[in-house]
């Protein structure tokens, strides 16, 4: 039974890893229907830049943090204006290609900069556990499960109770029209894509004490965020971290009971199986077509 | 220039429009005939890369150009074709029996796997094949009775009718080029077809296709099956090329590279596929050219620009260290990716026709010929 909480401990906090790099992929899937590819390597680089911050520059780990936020958020605009915004409109496909090499590049540059070795960042939450009896939680965990759930809320609040949050939704529904009443649909989506990098940012610093920073970090947690994105739902943010926990405890769980080898599979197994099952996902919207 | 007047079925379908493409193709095969004779061993190496790599586009064209199906998990197909080869080589099994399994295995998994996508749209259906991928890898590395788990398998050098045939022999070569002539042609043959032209259709527009009596969903799995047999078949001598398979070969980086093959040759042509691979293939050696003789070459044009030998060192060294950098390769295919769909989405092969049409209305080209347009598409979500 203690076993069984421990994995499902640190399974949820796994879980909100992958939960916070789903909410990216969901919040730019919500206002341009483009689905980013290489948010895994914004996270990557998201870490990195705190890594430099904090551990190369001496910075406090707080400033260093919100530097981190703050120059990724810029560079997501900047991913934004020079990548996306020309083939917006264009079919899904281009859009799909046009991130894979995104990422592709990200993850080489950062290769290249940083170097291919692992890095750590000391955060304040690195030592020291809480024990609830004789159940030990380790405090980093803890603090990617509450920066998720604020993260969450903070994003839900401002997508259904902002001015900006609606006409991101609304520029989602139908492009065109969103222009047609006046929203500037580019600046939303700049707005989006800075976002979006910016939460990224927050789960590749929050998981560099768990996983540590290395190049191809975002490639690896990329790709099981896409099964949290899909079994929440393409489209729903509380979809998207509900569906990273159930990835999270589910590898975690394939990993102590079953056989080697399930922990890396089980989460497309049930992500193909949510598919055929499920297309919409289980926060999805069910929107039937008028004719 | 010259002017096709179609005035029946029989001319709009002709393998070959007019004698021009007669003699061009004869050329070429002419030209690729005796190239293992004229070219250094390693070239000729690239080139049965080139070949393998063209099969698959072409396999993948069927799929994602013509039927419009993305798929990120063609090496997992690739993977299974390489493994039943290498698998039933143990026993002794003749080449042309294995080869033809290879082919039959792959296209019925990738019948298997057509039947989930037939309820998948767009990006559910890209991830769905990447998932496909990921398990297929694991099977790979798990099931050790089989398939030797991560030790990888040896396969033996091919033997075809009791002759054996070495590797980088040219008739291996010519082996390769003969499954990449066949496939080429039976798939314009296929695309001639009823099946093809349905495929064509389902591309365009489902709800038309649908509308003009098409069996959408057994055409969906068979463009699917199809693609997956024939990427089986290149599996067969992908396997043979490399002599040793294990499953860290056969990765997602791999189904890029496919799609990258029909992204960059241009989608909607076969000679996009071709023309992709060469593209692909050629990246490498490109790479070593740049490590071995460009540090050289640009000091030597610093030189004659009136640099002194120790300026003309430092750049040499300079340009060495860039050249000789870790991911350059990845950073080269990311930048060429995101160039391509933004300044060339139709490839290489619709750059040619740019440059011909160009030459073709030579004082009358406009520009606009070729323009894309911006379709703002509604919410996939509500389809």
């Amino acid at each position: 039974m203690l076993d069984f909480v421990q994995q499902l401990v640190s399974g949820v906090a796994l879980g909100c890893v992958y939960g916070l790099i789903a909410l990216g992929f969901v919040l730019v899937y919500k206002a341009t229907e483009v689905v980013n590819f290489a948010q895994g390597d914004l996270m990557m680089l998201g870490g990195f830049f705190a890594f430099t911050f904090i551990g190369m520059m001496g910075l406090n780990y707080w400033i260093g943090f919100a530097g981190a936020v703050a120059a990724m958020a810029l560079f997501g605009m900047l991913a934004e204006r020079v990548v996306v915004r020309p083939i917006l409109g264009y079919p899904q496909f281009s859009i799909i290609m046009a991130t894979i090499g995104l990422g592709y590049f990200l993850r080489s540059v950062a290769g290249m900069v940083w170097g291919t070795d692992d890095f750590k960042i000391d955060t304040p939450f690195s030592q020291g556990v809480l024990r609830i009896g004789s159940l030990v939680l380790a405090y980093d965990k803890l603090s990617v499960i509450a920066a998720t759930i604020i993260l969450c809320t903070l994003l839900y609040l401002f997508f259904n109770k902002t001015t900006l949050g609606t006409a991101m939704r609304a520029s989602s529904e139908n492009m065109l029209a969103a222009y047609y009443m006046g929203i500037p649909v580019k600046r939303v989506v700049s707005v989006v894509w800075a976002i979006s990098a910016a939460v990224a940012t927050c789960a590749g610093v929050l998981l560099a004490p768990i996983t540590f920073i290395h190049s191809n970090v975002g490639l690896v947690l990329g790709l099981k965020a896409f099964p949290a994105a899909v079994l929440g739902g393409f489209g729903s943010i509380p979809g998207a971290v509900v569906g990273g926990v159930l990835i999270g405890v589910i590898e975690s769980m394939a990993g102590f009971y079953l056989a080697e080898g399930w922990k890396d599979v089980a989460p497309y197994i049930v992500l193909l199986a949510v598919l055929l099952l499920k297309p919409e996902g289980l926060f999805g919207l069910h929107v039937r077509k008028k004719v | 220039m010259r002017f096709l007047f179609k005035t029946d079925y029989e001319d709009d379908i002709r393998l070959f429009p007019h004698s021009g493409y007669v003699v061009s193709y004869g050329i070429l095969l002419a030209l690729l005939l005796i190239a293992p004779y004229v070219l250094s061993s390693y070239l000729m190496s690239q080139l049965v890369f080139v070949c393998i790599y063209a099969t698959v586009g072409v396999a993948l064209m069927i799929l994602t150009g013509f039927t419009g199906q993305a798929s990120l998990g063609h090496a997992a197909f690739l993977a299974i074709g390489a493994y039943t080869a290498a698998y039933l080589q143990k026993y002794n099994v003749p080449f042309p029996v294995y080869f033809l399994a290879a082919g039959v295995l792959t296209g019925c998994i990738g019948a298997l796997v057509g039947f989930p996508a037939l309820r998948l749209q767009g990006i559910y259906l890209v991830i769905a094949t990447i998932s496909f991928a990921f398990i297929v890898e694991e099977i790979l590395a798990r099931w050790e009775s089989v398939t030797n788990g991560n030790e990888g398998m040896r396969v033996k050098t091919l033997s075809l009718l009791g002759v054996t045939v070495p590797r980088d022999s040219p008739t291996f070569y010519f082996l390769c080029l003969a499954v990449l002539v066949l496939t080429i042609v039976g798939t314009l043959n296929l695309l001639r077809s009823p099946t093809g032209r349905a495929f064509v259709a389902i591309r365009d527009s489902e709800t038309a296709a649908r509308s003009m009596g098409i069996n959408v969903a057994l055409y969906k799995v068979k463009s699917f099956a199809i693609s997956a047999a024939i990427t089986g078949l290149a599996g067969v001598l992908f396997a043979h090329k490399l002599s040793f398979i294990s499953p860290e070969m056969f990765t997602l980086q791999l189904s890029i590279e496919f799609i990258i093959v029909i992204l960059i040759g241009g989608s909607f042509s076969l000679h996009g596929a071709v023309l992709g691979a060469i593209f692909i293939v050629m990246i490498d050696p490109f790479l070593t050219y740049l490590k071995d003789d460009m540090p050289g070459i640009i000091a030597g044009i610093a030189a004659t620009f009136g640099a002194g030998p120790a300026t003309a060192g430092n750049i040499q060294s300079k340009v060495a260290a860039f050249a000789s950098l870790n991911g350059l390769k990845g950073a080269i295919y990311g930048i060429i990716i995101v160039l391509f769909v933004l300044f060339e989405p139709l490839g290489l092969y619709g750059r040619w026709l740019k440059i011909k049409l160009f030459f073709q209305l030579f004082p009358l080209y406009k520009r606009a010929t070729f323009k894309r347009q911006k379709i703002y598409v509604k919410s996939e979500r509500n389809r």
